[in-house]
């Protein structure tokens, strides 16, 4: 047999193993007697041999924390278990309560041991994720401005076996700084007992605590390490000694990302009529409703006075009807079509349920990871929306109009939802979502633009049992036709 | 095709494109307004736009410091991905101007003439560039020339800006000896320049050469020019420094830069072994190898440990027969949706014979313009291209690798390899049982085909043959359905090359042509 470094057996070649198919992902995996072996094959890239240790580096309100929330979103959206933690937490539960700047102040030994003591909670913790937990990536949130913290950690890491890759966040801009304060910082556990002048003048101290032994990743210095220098907000990036590929994807969102102010409005087509019919997928056009829908979103689009707004459709009939009634330009995108039901597009529920109720059941076992047959996943469906949401980063005011399940994932990204929740967030027709990035998050408007759809949302039923009536099976289906 | 909709009564204040409905191109099934004038104008863009305005990407460094390797890899991977690119190597206009190459003192920063003669032909390369852009649909420029000093960049600014040209700089910086040894040796002692030359006097007259630029040589300076948007690459790619990235085809063009790498490695294609469905001339489908595709697996397990592959990686489709014919080779493999066959819709699991009997017509669109062609509810290879970009980039990041793949995606893969064109693409040749070994070197790939001597059906459909010329010409223009990036401006109302239709009265590729001539190059089966 073959070892699971790679090498390969010199004494010959290895019978083929058989094969047998995964009944929810429909994945091809060895087995032996009908039942799967524990193999090594992947099902996905590898992303990094070892777990991956992410290190902020930079002075307080350089929007360290701000990456590390948003970073860690999209690695866990795009199915790398990924974690934060956040130093300045672990200090807040040792110190109950924060007085003021001074035990920021390096001369502050008392205030300097409970900050390192902190450091090496979080470092264990970041261990037994990693370790134990099932983690792939921890980031490691906090200032680790001074070489000395930064080695700390590099030996951390190389006694356990993870990679290192630092992201430094340079900024000078006295309005960035300011506005980072207003944000985020006046709301912090810190400051509830301040008002506005107080914690900003307070905070500026803190950060000139943080200044004197400020030492920044340096191009020499530090050429043997693995990080990125974000440099005002992203104008400049320096970037050195990239080792895999989760860096690599790293780098790649961190250059997209910025923090213009902007609104994403997330919408489904109008109703079409295999929705009134109960039938999924299909290519159908819009009922009378659906037009009636498309023609309010067009008076609602220019009530917005949404200055440059893109507009992105799939290449479904129905989402292209409901951008050709706002009568301004649009892009089609083929990776905005809507899951894929292979052997069920366009049946009812009450005919898969006929036709195929194991598969019904598995579906509702595990909707996340459940793949149709000769069709999609929701996991495949995140993995195609990948370049969608890189692209939605880089731009600013957006309108997608999509489908049931995509909508659910880009919803899922932007809102930090899991695998388990995405498959049953509530999309429905003639609903427009906006989003708008506010502190570390998002606010979520909900409109509806007052023309009746038909419901096609479907809850988990509660028995999801293979064995299941099919009374149990069809529960939670909606009512259509 | 007219929507039928009795209810439009009610909404007569509606205006005329909600009304008239849409129509479904017949070559990509893109869904188009029907336009009912012919003045109207078509707002969905399925083109994607990748950048409003046309892209130089202008090239600094010193000789001998990859240049134009880069600027070769990078137009292959643009055009590959869609964007029309093209290289302007400046030293070739120089080779024109100046029939032959005497020695270094032609670049003697006080030889004037020579000044004169080098400035003109970056002027000339520069036009080239302009009508590349107005007159050929070009996108994006690869000006590849050593531009060192501020001034040349000055004058290649002011040039892009009277024109709406957006700039991108990339700068490649290198100090270690080995490096530039190695690339004079790959690259500079077969350069016309040199054939007349013996190895060594070669290399001598070269590093003079580049001690002639290095006198005036002005690195691009974090401060003087932090408003240009440029991506300084150190000692090849262990550093990058990147500066004010505009627009998306920039931050997809800084991607690829710091992905590739310039170690040996090999690259090894294959198809899955044949399958039982191969043998019956079905086309997709989800079946298992054949006997003398399971032989294929074993044989191939055999090659390649007689190829000695330190490290290697072997990645499949989710495919079944991709995968038996990777577990025989007993080494860890990881699977990649993204390298399944091109899904045929309705037409999967049907023979050639049935396609014609049933979809005659799309056998006919599909043979005009096989590239572009979607099959209904399923694939184009123009799709396969945009689903198998994350493929080829992870490609570039890694070293040895074998992609045990299908027909369809492994023609993708090779015409990225090996810089074929939109119309060669869906017609070269990938036969079952053979493992093709791609190794790169100098400004290409060098491709070693090894059949591995198990007999298999061949699935080879060639075009039907057509006496006219224009049958074998596609439209120039290579526009991938990948990710639209800036907002379109609204295009003119689509005529037959818009919908990605040809000439329809050429005898073969007609929608009325007969079965038989339908189906004159397909390949054998039981």
């Amino acid at each position: 047999m073959s070892a699971a470094d790679g090498s390969m057996d010199p004494c010959g070649p290895t019978p083929s193993r058989e094969l047998t198919q995964n009944p929810l992902k429909k994945i091809w995996m060895p087995c032996k007697n009908g039942l799967p072996e524990k193999h090594i094959s992947q099902r996905r890239v590898c992303m990094t041999n070892c777990p991956t240790l992410i290190v902020t580096v930079g002075l307080p309100a350089r929007g360290k924390t701000y990456i590390s929330k948003k970073l860690t979103r999209y690695l866990n959206w795009i199915g790398v278990p990924t974690k934060e933690f956040n130093v300045g937490q672990y200090r807040r539960e040792c110190v109950k309560i924060y007085k003021s700047f001074e035990f920021f102040r390096p001369d502050n030994e008392e205030g300097l041991k409970i900050r390192k003591e902190c450091a090496s909670a979080a470092l264990n913790d970041v261990r037994q994720y990693l370790t134990e937990e099932g983690g792939q990536v921890a980031v490691f949130d906090a200032t680790n401005t001074t070489r000395e913290r930064r080695e700390t950690i590099n030996r951390f890491a190389e006694q356990n076996g993870f990679k290192v890759f630092f992201v430094e966040s340079v900024c000078e801009d006295p309005d960035v700084i300011a506005e980072n304060i207003v944000q985020v910082k006046l709301g912090s556990p810190d400051y509830t007992h301040c008002n506005t002048e107080q914690a900003v003048e307070d905070f500026m101290k803190r950060i000139k605590c943080y200044e004197n032994s400020y030492q920044p990743l340096d191009e020499v210095l530090d050429r043997d390490l693995s990080f990125i220098k974000i440099i005002d907000v992203g104008r400049r990036y320096l970037v050195n000694r990239v080792q895999d590929h989760i860096q690599s994807r790293i780098v790649y969102y961190l250059m997209n990302i910025h923090i213009t102010p902007r609104s994403i409005y997330l919408c489904r087509h109008g109703e079409s009529d295999l929705n009134v019919k109960g039938r999924i997928g299909g290519d159908s056009g819009l009922t009378f409703r659906g037009k009636e829908f498309a023609h309010y979103l067009g008076q609602f689009i220019h009530a917005q006075g949404i200055s440059d707004l893109k507009v992105w459709t799939s290449q479904m009939k129905r989402t292209i009807q409901t951008a050709e009634a706002l009568g301004v330009p649009y892009e089609q995108w083929k990776a905005l079509n809507e899951i894929d039901a292979g052997v069920c597009e366009e049946l009812m529920y009450e005919e898969i349920q006929q036709r195929y109720p194991l598969e019904f059941a598995l579906r509702d076992q595990d909707k996340y990871r459940y793949r149709y047959p000769k069709g999609e996943s929701y996991e495949d469906l995140v993995q195609r929306l990948e370049p969608v949401i890189m692209e939605l980063e880089r731009q600013e005011n957006v309108l997608v109009i999509c489908h049931q399940a995509v909508m659910r994932c880009l919803l899922a990204y932007f809102l930090d939802k899991s695998a388990e929740e995405l498959p049953y967030l509530k999309c429905p027709l003639h609903t427009v979502l906006k989003l708008t990035p506010v502190a570390y998050g998002c606010k979520v408007e909900s409109i509806y633009l007052n023309v009746d759809a038909v419901n096609t949302h479907r809850e988990r039923p509660e028995n999801v049992n293979v064995h299941r009536s099919a009374a149990d099976a069809l529960q939670t289906v909606p009512a259509h036709l | 095709m007219m929507d039928a909709d009795p209810d439009t009564d009610r909404f007569e204040e509606m205006p005329d494109h909600l009304q008239s409905g849409l129509t479904q191109n017949p070559l990509e099934k893109i869904w188009v307004p029907w336009m009912s004038s012919r003045l109207s104008r078509r707002r969905g863009s399925s083109v994607p736009q990748f950048t409003n305005s046309p892209t130089m990407i202008v090239m600094v460094g010193l000789p001998a410091r990859g240049k134009t390797y880069i600027s070769k890899k990078l137009t292959r991977y643009l055009n590959w991905i869609g964007v029309p690119t093209k290289v302007f190597n400046v030293g070739q206009y120089r080779r024109e101007a100046c029939q032959s190459y005497k020695n270094f003192e032609f670049f003697r920063p006080d030889n004037e003439e020579a000044m004169k003669i080098r400035k003109a032909c970056a002027l000339s390369a520069l036009k080239d560039v302009s009508i590349y852009f107005s007159q050929d649909h070009g996108q994006v420029a690869v000006f590849d020339a050593t531009n060192t000093t501020c001034e040349r960049r000055e004058v290649i600014l002011f040039f892009a800006k009277e024109n709406g040209y957006k700039v991108f700089f990339v700068e490649s910086i290198c100090d270690d000896p080995e490096i530039i040894a190695e690339n004079i040796k790959q690259v500079k002692l077969s350069s016309p320049d040199y054939l007349n030359c013996d190895k060594e006097e070669a290399v001598a007259d070269f590093l003079k050469r580049i001690e002639c630029y290095k006198v005036t040589y002005i690195p691009l300076d974090d401060d003087k020019d932090r408003n240009l948007s440029y991506i300084k690459i150190f000692n090849v790619g262990s550093r990058y420094l990147v500066n004010r990235v505009q627009d998306h085809i920039q931050s997809r063009i800084v991607y690829y830069l710091m992905n590739i790498h310039v170690t040996p490695r090999t690259i090894y294609l294959c198809r899955h072994g044949e399958s039982e469905l191969n043998l019956v001339g079905r086309i997709g489908g989800d079946s298992g190898l054949s006997p003398r595709g399971n032989k294929f697996a074993a044989a191939l397990g055999k090659y390649i440990r007689s190829q000695c592959i330190p490290d290697l990686r072997i990645w499949t489709s989710h495919m079944k027969r991709t995968i038996q014919t990777a577990e025989a080779v007993g080494v860890t493999y990881e699977q990649w949706k993204a390298l399944n066959e091109i899904d045929a819709g309705v037409c999967e699991e049907m023979t050639y014979e049935e396609i014609q009997e049933n979809f005659p017509e799309e056998f006919a669109l599909r043979d005009q313009d096989k590239y572009r062609y979607r099959y209904p509810k399923g694939e184009s290879y123009e799709d396969l291209v945009q689903r198998l970009e994350p493929v080829i980039m992870e490609l570039e990041r890694q070293e040895n690798v074998l992609v045990v793949c299908h027909q369809a995606v492994m023609r993708c893969l090779l015409a990225y390899f090996l810089d074929k064109s939109a119309g060669e693409l869906p017609y070269l040749k990938c036969p079952l049982h053979t493992v093709l070994k791609l190794t790169p070197v100098a400004y290409g790939c060098k491709v070693e085909s090894v059949f591995l001597n198990v007999e298999a059906v061949n699935t080879h459909r060639d075009r039907p043959v057509c006496d006219e010329p224009q049958c074998s010409q596609t439209p120039p223009l290579r526009h991938s359905r990948a990710q639209p990036m800036a907002s379109p401006a609204p295009t003119k109302a689509p005529c037959l090359e818009d919908l990605g239709l040809t000439e329809l009265s050429l005898e073969n590729v007609s929608v009325d042509r007969d079965a038989e001539d339908a189906l004159v190059t397909v390949p054998d089966h039981i």
